[in-house]
């Protein structure tokens, strides 16, 4: 596990997982292209390809971070050019209420991100990458995983073997 | 004792429904107290935990456990009971999910004793008295179970064999399960015992859902004069009908009131608030960004509203603890 420095509250080797849910028809293709462009960004995004983002169940973006994920970022088609018409403003829907809830959960707004990114906006992407690492950077691990709880004086009369 | 087979029935963190609902069997109580022997109910006869300790292990037909898991001693009698018992049943919204009281995983001990002991307006407490688990008074020690930081559903304790969905579980289901138990006819391990199905595939108004939701205002129950036919949804009233499993009857729509999502989700869904939340927000009848923000805004509590049953068994479980 990495350690706290009591001066600045950053943790000292610490590298944010991001994991990443990009569209097929645009914002992957942005990656793709950063890719092969040789655009150099922060290695810290796993990126899961979905045919549309419209398709990204709130289940998926709760499970990354219950699974250890510090952030999650969706990527899609601007806003009217969604390959399937619709499906984007779905994800915008459910990004806005799900964001809310979310911070409810006691998880910071900078944690879950949502860029419009066309097939040709690789250093947008890059940019939103980098920058997305930098905040995580700031606010260290997420650590979402319920703590094991026991009364250590009633070890002796618990009744499990 | 005779050699009917023994049931068992015991409660943890719930508010006593649960009881009320085994009563609520009315006159089949009588051919379920002609079936079984009840050999430990704490709420209805006087048999203590050291009665239960000396019964010998499996010597329980099956045991109903409602309530969700909050203290050190509701988690022995867990273990305690599955190890007396064939079957273990969870029984209820907040064994089988962590219910309404699964909801203070949005807090922990320490603040909901600051709330309870200290804040609330109606306390007085100068002294700043706090439940302790060990006291001494006179030469005497007092003990207390512990409370846990967070709320647990009976399976994030010990191993379950069914559920029986509902705040609390209907007669209905009661009755069925009781007859599976007895006629030896048990689905497989792990089944919820109630349809795998929507609450909308049984709700009287769902000829009225429209193809496509378009919600453009949320409302409150409170807010609206609801009409008695046309889905609540279509209403623009959060109802849980479309994440939650039937079983019900739909009987909070027959009262003209929404969904709150005790049965929890279908076997599809891992999520409950998850599924709840994509299949509103997909609703809302806009496609710019602030109007939506504006129309979810009137959600008033999402995650009490999502997860209203289910929080302790969501993805996250709880919210998280300060770092």
């Amino acid at each position: 596990m990495p350690e706290t420095t009591k001066e600045s509250g950053a943790t000292v080797g610490y590298e944010p997982k991001i994991v990443a849910f990009f569209c097929n028809w645009c914002t992957y293709l942005a990656a793709d292209l950063a890719g092969t462009t040789r655009l150099k960004y922060a290695p810290n995004v796993r990126v899961v390809r979905v045919m549309c983002s419209g398709r990204i169940d709130p289940q998926f973006v709760l499970n990354a971070f219950a699974k250890g994920a510090d952030g999650v970022l969706i990527g899609g088609c601007h806003p009217g050019d969604c390959h399937y018409e619709s499906g984007n403003y779905k994800t915008l829907r459910s990004f806005h209420l799900l964001r809310r809830m979310v911070r409810e959960m006691g998880i910071e707004a900078e944690r879950f991100r949502l860029e419009w990114l066309s097939a040709s906006e690789a250093e947008p992407l890059r940019v939103a990458v980098n920058d997305m690492v930098e905040k995580l950077r700031a606010l260290g691990p997420l650590h979402v995983e319920v703590p094991e709880e026991a009364f250590a004086d009633e070890a002796e009369e618990a009744l499990v073997p | 004792m005779t050699d009917k087979p023994k049931v068992a029935f015991y409660w943890c963190a719930s508010c006593g429904g649960c009881e009320e609902a085994v009563v609520d069997l009315a006159e089949k109580v009588l051919d379920v107290l002609a079936a079984v022997d009840i050999v430990f109910w704490p709420v209805a006869l006087d048999f203590k935990r050291r009665d239960v300790e000396a019964m010998a292990d499996g010597s329980i037909l099956a045991t109903f456990v409602n309530g969700a898991v909050r203290t050190s001693e509701q988690e022995e009698m867990a273990h305690l009971l599955r190890r007396k018992s064939q079957v273990l049943v969870a029984f209820g919204a907040c064994s089988q999910l962590g219910g309404i009281p699964g909801l203070a995983n949005l807090s922990d001990r320490e603040s909901i004793f600051r709330a309870v002991y200290r804040d609330s307006p109606s306390t007085v407490n100068p002294e700043g008295v706090v439940p302790q688990m060990h006291h001494q008074e006179n030469g005497r020690q007092v003990s207390l179970p512990g409370f846990y930081d967070t709320v647990r559903s009976l399976d994030q304790v010990t191993d379950v064999d069914y559920y029986l969905p509902g705040c609390a579980p209907t007669p209905g289901l009661i009755a069925k399960a009781l007859e599976a138990l007895l006629s030896g006819n048990l689905p497989p391990k792990g089944t919820v015992l109630a349809p795998d199905v929507a609450l909308c595939d049984e709700c009287p108004r769902k000829e009225t859902k429209p193809e496509k939701l378009a919600i453009s205002a949320f409302r409150r129950p409170h807010e609206v004069i609801l009409n008695e036919k046309d889905c609540l949804l279509a209403q623009g009233v959060l109802c849980m009908g479309p994440a939650t499993r039937g079983g019900c009857e739909a009987l909070c729509v027959k009262g003209n009131m929404p969904c709150t999502g005790c049965f929890g989700p279908t076997s599809r869904v891992r999520d409950q608030g998850a599924k709840a939340l994509s299949a509103f927000a997909s609703s809302v009848a806009s496609n710019d960004a602030a109007e939506i923000e504006r129309i979810v805004s009137a959600i008033a509590d999402p995650v009490g509203t999502l997860y209203r049953y289910s929080l302790p068994t969501s993805l996250l479980r709880r919210r998280r603890t300060a770092v």
